[in-house]
């Protein structure tokens, strides 16, 4: 590595990448049976759901750290599986980053579901559309606003979480050294150039990525 | 109305602080309007016909396939109905081409309307590339009905396809829906709440009263019986078909032939052998005895009284015969006892006014 840090924001790169990926084929289908459910304990489930916005990430890892540690009911399961620990692990990593960046994902997911209504899903029905099919062909083209936003958001937050995976990744170069870590050592060695190479290009990245949200958000609006 | 490759619905449903109890059935051929006031049940029928009612018991039966009944729903995407929304619900992210293939390509081959057909009849050339958000409202209703009839129906529901048009909107569509009268066989269920639509495009009327089937029959039979019309808040009348026999230019009057005679109506109603509905209110339909004179009405039939019914409000309904159709009359008790008027009786009916009522293509009964 030439660029002390590359390391670090590639890992985190494939983090964010992998994570939404799961996050959205999870989402979809949770966020559009909030959308539409009548039943009594759907909002339990959304407040479940929307859990990793309000707690510490603190909390979140600690939870997170007791299932998925080599004596936790996921993860001794794993160990069994597998032979390694999911804790200090990339695999690990993503499990917990899928679990706190959730309400990213779902809630903007949900919120298009929901704006989208019975109306055109009813239209494709009589037009001889399976439901699989008219959601492919109607609701996912019309929730693709929802879909952005769902992408962007879950992959910032992504980038940006540092208490979770310092509770459940620690520090490992290559598998769970992720750049937000990266930084707060830099910074702990008093290494201030690379430190603050790398909060630049966190910076950049997530106005750019704001400003790009709003900018579609607001030509979609006005078509 | 009982043949087996009729429309039948037998639907209760209970909602809030509304009870839906129909027993409907249609013919299989025509347009047949489902006139009521809001309310009443007519948009609940026709989503339960199309199966996007859940809740609702009872069956659905259409030319002699069952849909529903108490040990089978049939899922909408699996009953082959053409269901045109009041507010279109065209596909906004896909082109007027690509919305009239989406029912086209999901449907069983079987005969019906083409593509090309459709675009002719409802004038979609034009339109094809265009997205719906850049349709007028008049456009995409034309569209929409396109979409449906594409998808090979054994039934057209259209919910009240106009009620979102202006009047001058309306107009520039209603020739589209007289043009499919005309051509399609597929039986149309029309749900409207204007008279004037029902009596220029319908075969068949079903009215509904909060929840209930309150009359049915031909358009004619029904728009007859004064308890009926008065229940939908309408004068009742009578309907006759024409053919439009001369247009006198000077004068600019429409000679037309009628069960009931000749009529002349002022304006241009369309050129020689055009077919016409005629609305005429019993309220514009006065009796005269004996020589009647110099007078400024244009039409004065010969008829013969078949029936007099006293009315409350000082009224008597009479029914007349003129020519082979009958005619109805609504004049003061008053003028009925000093005209001696009873059946057989030899009178003049006097027609102050009629209302031509578009081009009825299709036949009346």
């Amino acid at each position: 590595m030439g660029f002390p840090g590359l390391g670090p924001l590639w890992l985190t790169v494939q983090l964010g990448l992998v994570t939404v990926t799961i996050l959205l084929v999870l989402g979809t289908p949770l966020a559009w049976w909030l959308a539409r459910t009548r039943w009594r304990g759907r909002e339990a489930i959304e407040a479940i759901v929307s859990l990793p916005i309000v707690l510490p990430p603190t909390v979140v890892g600690f939870y997170l750290l007791i299932l998925l540690g080599p004596n936790g009911a996921i993860g001794k399961h794993w160990v069994t599986l597998t032979g390694q620990t999911l804790t200090f692990s990339f695999t690990g990593l993503v499990i917990a980053s899928t679990v706190y960046s959730l309400p990213f994902v779902v809630q903007p997911l949900q919120n298009a579901f929901e704006a989208l209504g019975r109306r055109y899903l009813e239209a494709a029905a009589t037009l001889g559309a399976r439901p699989l099919d008219a959601f492919v062909s109607v609701a996912l083209p019309l929730s693709a606003r929802g879909y952005l936003t769902a992408t962007v958001m879950g992959f910032a937050h992504t980038l940006g979480e540092f208490g979770v995976v310092l509770m459940v990744g620690g520090n490992i170069p290559g598998s769970t050294r992720v750049i937000s870590i990266a930084i707060y050592d830099h910074v702990e060695a008093l290494e201030y150039g690379v430190a603050h190479r790398l909060a630049l290009i966190l910076l950049v990245f997530a106005f750019a990525a704001m400003v790009a949200l709003y900018l579609v958000n607001r030509r979609w609006r006005h078509e | 109305m009982n043949d087996a490759a009729a429309i039948r619905a037998r639907v209760r449903l209970a909602r809030a602080g509304f009870l839906l109890d129909l027993d409907f059935s249609a013919p299989a051929r025509g347009i047949t309007g489902i006139l009521g006031p809001s309310g009443s049940g007519k948009t609940t029928l026709l989503r339960c016909i199309a199966g996007l009612e859940r809740e609702g018991v009872g069956s659905v039966a259409v030319a002699g396939t069952v849909w529903q009944d108490a040990a089978c729903f049939v899922l909408p995407h699996e009953r082959a109905v053409g269901f045109v929304f009041q507010d279109a619900r065209l596909f906004p992210h896909l082109s007027v081409h690509r919305n009239l293939e989406y029912g086209r390509r999901r449907s069983a081959d079987g005969t019906g309307v083409g593509l090309d057909e459709v675009i002719e009849l409802l004038g979609l050339g034009a339109l094809m590339a265009r997205k719906p958000p850049g349709l007028s409202a008049g456009e995409a209703q034309r569209v929409a009905i396109g979409r449906a009839l594409l998808r090979k129906p054994r039934v057209v529901l259209m919910d009240e396809p106009l009620a979102n048009l202006d009047p001058a909107r309306r107009q520039e569509i209603l020739p589209y829906l007289e043009r499919l009268h005309a051509r399609l066989t597929i039986p149309i269920l029309y749900v409207s709440h204007g008279i004037d639509e029902v009596i220029r495009l319908c075969d068949h009327l079903v009215l509904l009263q909060a929840g209930r089937v309150h009359g049915a029959g031909s358009v004619q039979d029904v728009l007859a019986q004064p308890e009926l019309v008065a229940a939908l808040g309408e004068e009742f009348g009578t309907i006759l078909q024409g053919t439009v026999r001369s247009v006198d230019a000077n004068y600019e009057l429409t000679d037309i032939d009628t069960d009931a005679g000749r009529i002349l109506v002022p304006g241009h109603h369309g050129a020689p052998g055009q077919r016409l509905r005629l609305r005429i209110q019993a309220r514009d339909v006065s009796l005269a005895i004996g020589a009647t004179g110099q007078s400024t009405i244009l039409n004065v039939l010969p008829a013969v009284v078949e029936s007099v019914r006293p009315q409350t409000g000082g009224y008597v309904d009479l029914e007349l015969r003129v020519g082979t159709a009958v005619l109805l009359s609504r004049i003061s008790r008053r003028s009925s006892e000093a005209l001696g008027l009873r059946p057989g009786s030899a009178c003049h009916a006097q027609v102050k006014g009629v209302a031509v009522k578009g081009a009825a293509l299709g036949p009346l009964n």
